[in-house]
């Protein structure tokens, strides 16, 4: 059986214009325009014919970047908002919980704001009071329940605005990004409400950021993008077929971002002060790739990364030494060495030819990293120095920090209850 | 007109809600005071008492229609003022109601007219504090109270449906058009004018003007507000013909009011 069932559904947003905003009624009057005035100038398409339908007892998760109509689609399925074209279906009561504590009146105490808010959702005066010490209880609010929420931490009023949405006992629970808010300790609190849920065979719609939580506790997943659905289906395969869409999004955008040094002419004077040599020894192109031989500027940890120079020697010498060094955002150097301190010996170099330094595994942490290429003499003294010329992105769902991702492992007695990682 | 009653029967199924609403909204206006409810009472009290200060002790008006005393003249005024608070202050309020609960509107599905419904109401309330001063007053100087008193809820309930029919249309116009509230309040002070309350309709020269006295008696406030004076201060029947009218044109108030607010309904959402 169904729960939800998204039928071809539209939804265009009415966009005014900003001479709109300023509209004023005054003026309205005086042009006679007033309903032409209440109609918008622009038409935004936040969801585009989208289909999807949720089994009764599924866990159903929605992906996709920001502004791709997920909240659209679960405002859709609460209620708050019409479809412009097509039809929503629910069966069962549904509690949304979108933003937690909306409706929260700041001048009186938890406890009134509970049955109001309680009301408001749904459930009756008598059934709050039923439910009332266990969202107490579960909110750890005892003590400042017959407190103003005014006085009330964000964290308090996120957990009060939480443990009332659970307690509304819905056949369908919509949950949009809230638990990106919540404080360490509560956040697994409340997914094992989640799971509670799931045990009792209720559908749960989930929008997320969280892929890790997605994968974790959905059945099907759904990846929106620019309010179409890019794909339906096995959790893990839709989250790697988003990210894989994230990072060439990335590099696409990353690409645009970048000026192509390689891209100005050649033998141009002095270009920049990132750049100095008299170029006896030119480094004339510089192509970063990935182990498949790939042009890349976006790489994950586990990539290789592989530095191509073209470089031209003007006229022949004897004394070059080739080196590299990576440094991220804040200019520390990750990682640096050249031909001379690796004991490679120079001996002749003559017209054009290729350098290629392999880095078999990049492990560096997610971030942006620039690249130092130079050719010198022994001695230090440059004949082309690029700093800090071009760049590559490093982005993965590992959240670890540092300079580099070190190769790592865990174990624990068994004595240590601990679970690693599903997927 | 089938779906506004559509609409009234979903808003009967969230009386719940308003009436908790309305309380809290009563209980969040004097939280933290320290005469807290008391005010209610206070607030109208303390008017009262400026109000017979300065006709009592400055204006001094000597007119027939008040017994030639100051003190009837401010207790005419009450009865009039005291509706027309309720109208006025529901009416700047709803102006603002749906921006205010913004939040919810956007978060939370119930209907928006839940909001305005909610400001006319506990303004109401506050209206019916007012009451046993006015009546207090009303003993105190010796104005007879007659059986005429009951039929005040009838004037309220015709108030009431104007009030709102009304409010819901400046409500959901205020969304799309923000500088309502600054016109409305000028609008209000012309309309306070323009209504029998710190006169009555028997001054001659209102009587000797045609176009004078058609002006007050299309303005459905003028009916209502005689009502009150009818019940209260002269402890006579309504002109109930009059009032029947206006009861219907607050009815045709009330369905264009609400024809409006369900035009914009789905804007709501976005725009505030």
């Amino acid at each position: 059986m169904q729960a939800i069932e998204v039928d071809h559904v539209s939804r265009i947003y009415q966009k005014y214009s900003s001479r709109h905003r300023f509209q004023t009624f005054k003026s309205a009057l005086v042009k006679g325009d007033l309903f032409r005035a209440l109609r918008p100038d622009e038409l935004v398409t936040a969801l585009d014919d989208v289909t999807l339908s949720v089994e009764k007892g599924q866990t159903f998760g929605v992906i996709g970047e920001n502004g791709s109509g997920k909240s659209t689609l679960l405002k859709l399925i609460a209620g708050i908002a019409k479809p412009t074209k097509g039809e929503v279906r629910t069966q069962g009561k549904i509690s949304a919980l979108i933003e937690l504590g909306a409706g929260f009146h700041p001048e009186i105490t938890g406890r009134e704001n509970v049955f109001i808010n309680g009301i408001m959702l749904g459930l009756s005066k008598k059934e709050i009071s039923a439910k009332f010490d266990e969202i107490v209880a579960f909110a750890e609010l005892e003590e400042f329940i017959d407190a103003p929420v005014k006085t009330y931490s964000s964290g308090m009023y996120m957990r009060l605005g939480f443990a009332i949405a659970i307690n509304v006992n819905p056949e369908i629970l919509l949950i949009d990004e809230v638990l990106a808010v919540g404080d360490a300790a509560f956040v697994p609190r409340c997914l094992d409400r989640i799971d509670d849920f799931r045990r009792r065979q209720k559908t749960i719609l989930f929008v997320s950021h969280d892929l890790n939580t997605v994968g974790k506790i959905c059945d099907r997943v759904a990846w929106l993008k620019s309010g179409r659905v890019q794909r339906i289906g096995e959790p893990k395969r839709v989250v790697d077929a988003y990210l894989q869409d994230v990072a060439e999004e990335q590099e696409r955008s990353f690409e645009r971002r970048q000026q192509e040094p390689a891209a100005a002419p050649n033998g141009q004077e002095e270009r920049r002060e990132n750049r100095w040599g008299k170029r006896e020894i030119e480094i004339t192109r510089v192509s970063l790739k990935n182990a498949r031989g790939q042009e890349r500027r976006v790489f994950t940890p586990e990539d290789s990364l592989v530095v191509e120079m073209d470089v031209v020697a003007h006229s022949p010498a004897d004394d070059f030494v080739f080196g590299i060094g990576l440094f991220n955002s804040q200019g520390i150097c990750c990682y640096g060495t050249n031909t001379q301190l690796e004991d490679y010996e120079a001996v002749s170099i003559q017209g054009e030819g290729k350098v290629v330094c392999r880095i078999e595994t990049l492990s560096l942490v997610n971030g942006t990293y620039y690249l130092d290429l130079a050719v010198h003499k022994r001695d230090g003294y440059p004949y082309d120095y690029h700093r800090n010329l071009y760049s590559f992105l490093v982005s993965s769902t590992h959240k670890d920090v540092g300079i580099g991702r070190l190769a790592h492992g865990w174990s624990f007695s068994p004595g240590i209850g601990i679970k690693p990682p599903q997927s | 007109m089938a779906r506004i009653f559509r609409n009234l029967k979903e808003l009967y199924r969230y009386r719940v809600l308003i009436q908790n609403l309305v309380v809290r909204e009563l209980k969040a206006r004097y939280r933290g005071t320290v005469l807290g409810f008391l005010w209610s009472f206070f607030n109208p009290l303390l008017l009262m008492i400026v109000y017979t200060a300065v006709f009592g002790l400055i204006i001094n008006p000597r007119d027939p229609a008040f017994e030639s005393k100051p003190m009837i003249y401010a207790l005419y005024l009450f009865c009039g003022i005291l509706p027309w608070h309720w109208f006025a202050s529901s009416t700047l309020e709803s102006a603002n109601v749906l921006m205010i609960n913004g939040n919810l509107i956007k978060k939370i599905l119930f209907p928006a007219e839940v909001l305005p419904v909610v400001t006319v109401t506990s303004n109401m309330i506050h209206f019916f504090f007012g009451l046993p001063i006015l009546l207090l007053f009303i003993l105190l100087m010796g104005r007879p109270l007659t059986p005429y008193a009951l039929l005040l809820p009838v004037v309220v309930f015709v108030q009431y449906i104007f009030t709102l029919g009304f409010n819901l249309m400046i409500s959901s116009l205020t969304v799309h058009f923000r500088d309502i509230k600054d016109i409305l309040s000028n609008w209000l002070t012309f309309w306070f004018f323009a209504t029998p309350i710190i006169y009555p309709m028997t001054f001659g020269s209102i009587q000797n003007s045609a176009p004078l006295r058609l002006m007050l008696n299309l303005n459905p406030m003028t009916h209502i507000i005689q009502g009150y004076q009818y019940c209260l201060f002269y402890g006579g029947l309504f002109h109930w013909k009059r009032l029947g009218v206006t009861f219907l044109v607050s009815l045709v108030f009330f369905a264009i009011g609400y024809m409006i607010f369900d035009r914009l309904r789905d804007s709501f959402a976005e725009e505030v």
